[in-house]
């Protein structure tokens, strides 16, 4: 009876998250349209001029000639439909198309290191706070801030430089499908920041709630130490990093724009950051609205892990 | 007041890392500004008889050239300085705005904080870096727009912290005290909210300029912040990424003053933080 | 037999950034098996530290010196291994405020279940249907039902009965209660206290009550100890000490408790001053700047616990009997 009233409560709450979200992309997509229409010269004003005859009929594939709000509302239904329009630079290509291909591999590293950031930068804060002014909570810490400091457009080349060129170890830069090689100093120098972070908020929050008096009552009981950690103070202690998942993946998307142009990686990081020197309009609109999306789903996983964290969640709304 | 302000000095200078890290910056600050005094390059003058060249003395090319022979010592610090003006101005911009902003909707509360708050959540939820590359893409890129872009991001965490002091500043009784002898908000906020928001806005003044340099020198470094032919440590860094095996100094010297600057300005800041005792709103 | 519990001159004290703080001052007591003892004094009197160090709770700026002796088992200094053996199983403290002092994210079924599944070597099931019938033994309704729900869905006393039932699990030898009443209701903290009374009976155990009202003690406690400033200024049986006091603040504390039979005051009786910050020691009798029977000697000389009667007395002048 009661478990049917909490799953309900998860439900509505899961429903009202959802209904901030769809608003939001909704509002970064018009956004987005009319940013595009205001820019001075329109996408077609390149550096060669095209004769009249072929740019009247790009303006008019691009449905430029038709009224503002039918040209929106046109963009919206291309959008539902997944078709994002040409690329203006890789004219063999959809925006779609590259979005394709460059996806998932984009997506491949940028999980393999919000993964690895939690796996190793939440014990590793764990401990740091359990064995609190030790030797490793010194050395922890004085690198977490190292990791959080330093950009990840100067870690790589670092790295590149001495694991590539100095160690022969890895490869400096390139792909090749299916290489795992190539793939281990950019996931490192995406890895590195919210790892740093990680470790930080974990050891801070780990810190406070290890004060708690609730956590002086689990050691009353004569429970082991590590049952206290495990059981009682882990998931409060994780509320701050939950919180702190969504800017960890914003910022494992931006530094996956320059580790990807580093490293030469075909991911839709390298495809924005020279649809941005191109000037390539749809390309890079395509990619400010898949990340836009990414961002808003990742949102909404962690309402559902607050929930789970916080039992006291659910009951609200 | 001042007893407070002692106390602070006191514990801040007992913290070695963050004293240490002090010095470095004072250091480098002081290097970017005096420097190019003592050296005859230029710039961006090309010295085509020395492209490349390993740091060493000949020609006053302490740290090397790059590739068009252009003298790093010279260049590395112009950048260190163009980074450092960009990340004071925009940091007391931000400060500004969202100081003023939070104060107000901390200060007022009710409705009107409930819609300012509002705004900032669905700005925060936006990936504004995204948007600011989305827009440098139209409208080109110049420096004006380049500080709206950095501005617009950096206030929303100061307007945040600063709305959440200021509600639990209201909320004392001294506060309360004023409002029944009749003062208007304005005063309130002048006389008694502002002193004491002084400290967060310090801390998190001081960790906002580390958090603007990065972020401007990661447009720069894409190509879309400053451009040619001024320099930042973004562009260099960006010069220096494609000659990584052949002359690995080009990226290494303006990457070593970006990373310590970086590094020691965010080591103030959180020994800043420890020394006022600040917590978050 | 002998002693439950025994404190043999333990001193506690905090290093903090200006200095060291003294919350407990060469404090010793015995608490016999099957007695009930109370631990009388305001807050600030180092009445919850010292528990705290038996139990080796103490937070890490914490320094102690002295001994505790547990059924032959030396508490202070003992290693986690020896502690944990002993903690939760037949020493068992109950804590004030049961919002705060129960986990928020587990169950109620959970966190007692996991005491027995840590000492008795029960299997989850098991422990968790112990659970069940220790709430009953509680006087909590529907148990089955509490037992899965969080502490927030609970009630203040309900929360309270539920920490009990915790420390009783394990059929404790000695429980140790900080001021077990102490965020409740007036209604409910009867209750609280009669369910200890009953407790106390059917599993013959001792029992220390600590606690800053005299009043909710008083007919409860086998002895009295009465705490000031750190250190243990009387110790006597309960009724010869609320009859005949013989140190001057107990005679106040009896003083300032309201009374519900006899004439309305004209006003409440109170203490006057404040005890003495832990920071700041004096010389002579912490208590001298407050006490009516102060003498120039009580601000010089410290006054020693003497034994007085069934028990002792730390004061130049004690009132006579």
């Amino acid at each position: 009876m009661r478990s049917v009233a909490r799953l309900a409560a998860m439900v509505r709450y899961f429903l009202t998250r959802l209904a901030t979200a769809i608003p939001t992309l909704f509002i970064i997509v018009t956004i987005t349209f009319f940013v595009m229409r205001a820019a001075p010269g329109g996408p077609f004003d390149q550096e060669q001029a095209l004769p009249p005859e072929i740019l009247a009929n790009l303006q008019n594939a691009y449905g430029q000639n038709l009224p503002v709000w039918r040209q929106y509302v046109r963009y919206l239904s291309s959008l539902a439909h997944g078709d994002f329009g040409p690329s203006f630079k890789y004219k063999d290509f959809t925006v779609t198309e590259l979005i394709g291909q460059g996806l998932p591999v984009t997506l491949k590293l940028g999980s393999i290191a919000i993964v690895l950031a939690l796996l190793l930068g939440i014990p590793l804060g764990a401990l740091a706070a359990v064995r609190q002014n030790s030797v490793l909570d010194y050395t922890a810490m004085s690198l977490a801030v190292l990791g959080i400091a330093i950009p990840s457009f100067v870690v790589l080349p670092v790295l590149a430089l001495l694991f590539g060129i100095y160690l022969h170890w890895l490869p400096v830069a390139g792909w090749e499908p299916g290489s795992v090689r190539h793939l281990v100093l950019p996931i490192a120098a995406l890895t590195l920041p919210p790892l740093a972070y990680i470790a930080r908020l974990t050891r801070g929050s780990m810190l406070e709630v290890l004060h708690s008096q609730f956590i002086r009552t689990a050691r009353a009981k004569g429970l082991p130490l590590r049952t206290v950690i495990l059981r009682h103070a882990m998931r409060p202690a994780l509320m701050p990093v939950a919180s702190y998942l969504v800017p960890a993946v914003a910022a494992i998307m931006t530094g996956s724009l320059v580790v990807e142009s580093i490293a030469g990686l075909p991911g839709i990081g390298r495809y924005l950051v020279q649809g941005a020197v191109n000037r390539d309009y749809t390309l890079v609109l395509g990619m400010v609205i898949i990340y836009s999306a990414l961002l808003i789903g990742m949102g909404l996983l962690v309402d559902l892990l607050y929930a789970w964290l916080d039992p006291r969640v659910r009951s609200q709304r | 007041m001042s007893a407070l302000v002692q106390d602070a000095v006191a514990r801040f200078l007992a913290n070695r890392g963050a004293v240490a890290a002090l010095l470095v910056a004072v250091l480098i600050v002081a290097l970017s500004i005096a420097g190019p005094w003592f050296n005859p390059n230029g710039y961006d003058t090309l010295d085509w008889l020395h492209t490349a060249a390993r740091p060493g003395l000949p020609q006053a090319h302490w740290f090397g050239t790059d590739r068009l022979g252009r003298d790093l010592f010279v260049r590395t610090l112009q950048g260190t300085r163009v980074s450092l003006t960009i990340g004071l101005v925009a940091s007391a911009v931000s400060v500004l705005i969202g100081v003023g902003y939070g104060a107000i909707a901390g200060y007022v509360g009710g409705r009107t904080d409930h819609i300012m708050m509002r705004i900032i959540e669905i700005l925060s939820g936006l990936p504004l870096i995204f948007f600011i590359i989305f827009v440098t893409v139209f409208f080109g890129r110049n420096v004006f727009l380049l500080f709206v872009s950095i501005g617009a991001v950096a206030w929303l965490t100061m307007a945040r912290i600063v709305r959440g002091q200021t509600m639990s500043i209201r909320r004392q009784e001294f506060v309360e005290a004023a409002v029944a002898c009749g003062a208007t908000p304005a005063r309130i906020i002048m006389r008694h909210v502002i002193p004491n928001l002084i400290g967060t806005v310090v801390v998190y003044a001081t960790l906002s300029v580390p958090q603007i340099i990065l972020f401007e020198s990661f447009l720069s470094f894409l190509g879309l912040g400053i451009q040619e032919p001024s320099v930042s440590l973004g562009t260099l860094v960006a010069d220096g990424a494609g000659e990584l095996e052949a002359a690995p100094w080009i990226i290494l010297i303006p990457g070593t003053f970006l990373a310590l600057l970086l590094l020691c300005l965010n080591i103030c800041g959180d020994g800043l933080r420890d020394a006022l005792d600040v917590r978050q709103g | 037999m002998s002693a439950a519990l025994i404190v043999e001159s333990l001193n506690v004290s905090f290093t903090q950034r200006r200095g060291s703080i003294e919350a407990v001052r060469q404090v010793s007591l015995e608490v016999a098996p099957g007695e009930c003892l109370a631990l009388v004094g305001e807050s600030g009197s180092g009445k919850t530290q010292l528990f705290q160090a038996a139990m080796g709770l103490l937070p890490k700026n914490a320094s102690t010196d002295g001994r505790v002796i547990f059924q032959g088992v030396e508490l202070l200094g003992a290693d986690d291994a020896t502690l944990n053996r002993v903690r939760g199983s037949k020493l068992a403290m109950v804590f004030q405020d049961p919002m705060m002092s129960l986990t928020p994210h587990l169950r109620i079924g959970t966190q007692l279940a996991e005491v027995l599944v840590q000492h008795a070597g029960l299997s989850w099931r098991d422990a968790w249907r112990s659970a069940g019938s220790m709430l009953e033994r509680m006087r909590i309704a529907e148990p089955q039902l509490r037992l899965r729900q969080y502490p927030h869905e609970l009630s203040g006393g309900m929360r309270q009965r539920v920490m009990i039932g915790m420390s009783l699990l394990c059929e404790p030898s000695l429980v140790i209660a900080d001021e077990p009443t102490a965020s409740l209701d007036v209604t409910v903290q009867g209750q609280i206290m009669e369910l200890l009374r009953a407790m106390r009976r059917e599993f013959d155990m001792s029992l220390v009550l600590i606690s800053h009202d005299l009043a909710v003690v008083a007919g409860f406690a086998d002895r009295i100890l009465v705490m000031y400033a750190g250190r243990i200024v009387e110790n006597a049986a309960a009724v010869e000490l609320l009859g005949h006091p013989r140190h001057p603040y107990t005679a106040e504390l009896i003083r300032c408790i309201p009374r519900i039979t006899g004439p309305l005051p004209g006003r409440m009786a109170t203490l006057a001053g404040q005890p003495p910050r832990p920071q700041d020691p004096q010389p002579g009798c912490a208590f001298a700047p407050r006490c009516p029977r102060a003498a120039p000697h009580c601000r010089v000389e410290r006054p020693p616990l003497r034994a007085l009667g069934s028990g002792a007395v730390a004061c130049h002048f004690p009132l006579d009997p």
